[in-house]
C-alpha cells in the first residue's frame, strides 16, 4: 500500500494494491490507524485502482475506517474503484 | 447433485490466514479447465476466499484445524465443497442474513454468505454444533459456442 499525504490542504491518501482478504487486512488496517491519528487529515482518499481481489474483510476494513474518520468528524471518499469490485 | 462429475480435486490445509490465497487461487486454477469468463472466476475465487475464511475465524475461532476443500468439475458447472471440523453454527438462516456478524469487533461485515449466494448459483450450508460445518456451492459455467468463439476472437483482434 502506498501511502501520501498532502500537507497544504490535509488529504491523507491510500492507495491500496493486489489482493484484499483477511490475511492482509490485519497489516492494512494497523498501518492505515496509525497514518489517520498521527496525521488527523480533513479527508482520507482511498484508491483502489490497483486492486485485483478483494472480498467481504475488505468491506469490513473500509466500513472500519469510515467509522473512525467519522468519528473524528473528519471526511472519507473512495476513487478509481473497478467495476467488477 | 449425485451426477457423474468429469474431474475432481481435493485439498487439505491448516486453518492459517496465509492459506487464503492459496486455496481460492488452486480452486480458480481448476475451474480455468471449463473455460470460464474472468468475470466468473473472480466470482469463484470470491466465494472460496469468504468460506474459508469463515471456516479459520468462526470455525476454528484462530486455532489450529483442518479445512477441506473438494472440487467436481461438471460439463457445465463446477462444485465445490469447503468443510471444517470447528465449533459449528447453531442457526444457519440467521448467519445467512446480510450483515449478521457474531464477530463485530474484528470489523467483519457480516456479508460472507451473502457473497456466496450471489455469486455462486447454489449454496448449501450443513452444521452440526461441535462438530463442523460444511458449505457445498455450485456455478453454472456457461459453454461457449462456435459462434460465440469466434466473436470473441474477433472482439480481441489477435
Amino acid at each position: 500500500m502506498q501511502i501520501k499525504y498532502l500537507e497544504k490542504d490535509k488529504l491523507l491518501f491510500f492507495s491500496l494494491e493486489e489482493e484484499i482478504d483477511h490475511h492482509t487486512t490485519k497489516e492494512l488496517r494497523r498501518k492505515m490507524d496509525y497514518e489517520i491519528e498521527r496525521r488527523m487529515p480533513k479527508k482520507v482518499i482511498f484508491n483502489f485502482n490497483s486492486v485485483s481481489f478483494m472480498d467481504s474483510a475488505g468491506i469490513g476494513l473500509l466500513l472500519g475506517r469510515y467509522k473512525i474518520v467519522n468519528m473524528l468528524r473528519r471526511r472519507c471518499s473512495t476513487n478509481k474503484c473497478k467495476q467488477e469490485c | 447433485m449425485n451426477r457423474k462429475y468429469e474431474n475432481k480435486m481435493q485439498l487439505e490445509i491448516l486453518s492459517k490466514s496465509n492459506n487464503e490465497a492459496f486455496a481460492r487461487i488452486t480452486v480458480a486454477a481448476f475451474a480455468a479447465q471449463l473455460d470460464p469468463t474472468i468475470e466468473e472466476i473472480s466470482d469463484i475465487k470470491t466465494a472460496v476466499s469468504e468460506a474459508v475464511t469463515n471456516s479459520i475465524i468462526h470455525g476454528y475461532e484462530n486455532k489450529e484445524g483442518i479445512i477441506k476443500i473438494v472440487a467436481y468439475l461438471f460439463e457445465n458447472a463446477i462444485r465445490i465443497e469447503i468443510s471444517d471440523q470447528g465449533k459449528g453454527i447453531e442457526d444457519i438462516d440467521i448467519a445467512r442474513e446480510p450483515l449478521y456478524t457474531t464477530k463485530p469487533d474484528l470489523e467483519r461485515s457480516g456479508m460472507g454468505f451473502t457473497i456466496m449466494d450471489s455469486f455462486m448459483d447454489e449454496l448449501k450450508i450443513e452444521s452440526v454444533v461441535g462438530m463442523g460445518t460444511k458449505v457445498t456451492m455450485e456455478k453454472r459455467i456457461k459453454v461457449k459456442s462456435e459462434k460465440e468463439e469466434i466473436e470473441d476472437c474477433k472482439e480481441t483482434k489477435l
